[in-house]
């Protein structure tokens, strides 16, 4: 089997639109919406969840004909754990502001659901290579929906984009002012739920059966 | 006493589990097809919570703070901070009061362990229980009792939210929903409504 197979490709790629966890798997959504306010913790989480995906998804692969079954769920939640205490050391030691603002969010990554998911439904059946792409896959599809949701956010509520501002000043004065109701926490919910609704209109075989 | 009544209704209404902080969404989102098996989640959920913020509250304070060890080891404790461990330390506890649960409940009452079934083990991977956890020591409470009271509360907000949103849900199956929305994606509107609604409480200064 090649490294770059089709199928393979299939794995990474996948998970981006037809097979996203947020929007199709419906996993993850805990510690999601929270971060997405701005730009940059929402970049900087999705980076975190990604490398945390993928490591977790190789580790576990590699050790998985050595486990036993029923202590599983122990063993997969120590070494999630272990990923994310060493992700929250490295944003402590080199990006202060962000850790602080995404604040008690990065411990939430050891419950995300999607990775326990990736590792049950995934790494726990295949080989290591193949679970890294599946586990890089799915980390940038979540990435992917925060981002989305954090572009509007920040675009329409605070005017700024990564914290640059890119309304001119010109609206302004003509009497464009920011919508505050963005930041506020219900409007994470609303977005997610119309880009749901824009991905479903697109795709018409993920419309649920009434 | 006061204290604590403020920190529950706080926690039960303006910081809301779901409405606020979106903890929990996945098993809000799973499970809320009907009333009664909500209800039976949320009061897992509430009951795992008092039991896992306390405990957390002890073991933060008296193993994991910066020089929290003195009760133990005198002043040589004054240097250690075991603080990065309390990921790894919360989640194990948390794990081992649902086990624990899960064979108390199957002992003595099984008609109730056969309602919950599948949800009992699945609450230990709930955001909100960990996220409960994480907040109580971000936030530093005083005693045991405030972060009792908050652990009460955030559960109690927990029950209210999944009940309120699978009551909205039983009612919803009657109306016609465009397409693209049906299940998940009006679930989520409907959620932030309720969200911009339970923002009226944060008019009350406690």
């Amino acid at each position: 089997m090649t490294l770059f197979s089709s199928k393979n490709g299939q794995l990474l790629l996948g998970p981006l639109s037809k097979n996203n966890a947020i929007l199709v798997q419906i996993l993850g959504i805990c510690s999601a919406l929270a971060v997405t306010a701005k730009m940059e913790p929402a970049l900087v989480m999705g980076i975190s969840v990604t490398v945390v995906t993928a490591l977790s998804s190789v580790l576990l692969s590699l050790i998985r004909d050595i486990v036993p079954t029923r202590v599983r769920i122990i063993v997969q939640l120590v070494i999630v754990s272990m990923l994310v205490i060493i992700i929250d050391q490295l944003l402590k030691a080199f990006a202060y502001d962000v850790s602080k603002q995404l604040s008690v969010f990065v411990g939430l990554i050891i419950t995300n659901c999607i990775i326990m998911g990736r590792i049950e439904a995934f790494a726990l059946a295949n080989r290591p290579w193949p679970s890294l792409l599946d586990g890089i896959g799915n980390g940038l599809g979540y990435a992917l929906i925060l981002l989305i949701v954090a572009f509007f956010r920040e675009l329409l509520g605070s005017g700024t984009l990564f914290g640059v501002p890119v309304i001119p000043d010109l609206f302004y004065r003509w009497g464009y002012s920011n919508n505050g109701l963005m930041i506020l926490p219900p409007m994470a919910l609303i977005l997610v739920g119309i880009v749901i609704w824009v991905h479903r209109a697109k795709n018409k075989d993920l419309i649920e059966q009434q | 006493m006061e204290n604590l009544v403020n920190i529950f209704v706080r926690s039960t209404f303006i910081d809301n589990m779901i409405f606020a902080y979106f903890l929990g969404m996945c098993s809000y989102l799973a499970v809320s097809k009907t009333v009664k098996t909500s209800a039976g989640l949320g009061v897992a959920v509430a009951f795992v919570l008092v039991i896992t913020v306390p405990v957390n509250y002890l073991v933060d304070n008296f193993l994991l703070k910066p020089a929290a060890l003195t009760w133990l080891l005198g002043d040589r404790a004054a240097g250690i901070d075991l603080g990065y461990l309390s990921f790894i330390i919360f989640i194990a506890i948390v794990a081992a009061v649902v086990q624990l649960l899960e064979m108390i409940v199957e002992k003595f009452t099984p008609a109730l362990y056969n309602q919950l079934g599948i949800f009992l083990p699945l609450i230990a991977v709930n955001c909100a229980i960990m996220g409960a956890s994480l907040f109580m020591q971000e936030r530093d409470y005083a005693s045991v009792g405030e972060a009792t009271a908050f652990g009460l509360g955030s559960g109690v907000g927990w029950l209210l939210a999944i009940i309120g949103i699978a009551a909205i849900r039983e009612k919803l199956a009657y109306s016609n929903v465009p397409a693209p929305l049906r299940g998940v994606g009006i679930t989520f509107i409907i959620t932030g409504l309720m969200a911009i609604s339970f923002m009226s409480f944060l008019g009350i200064s406690l």
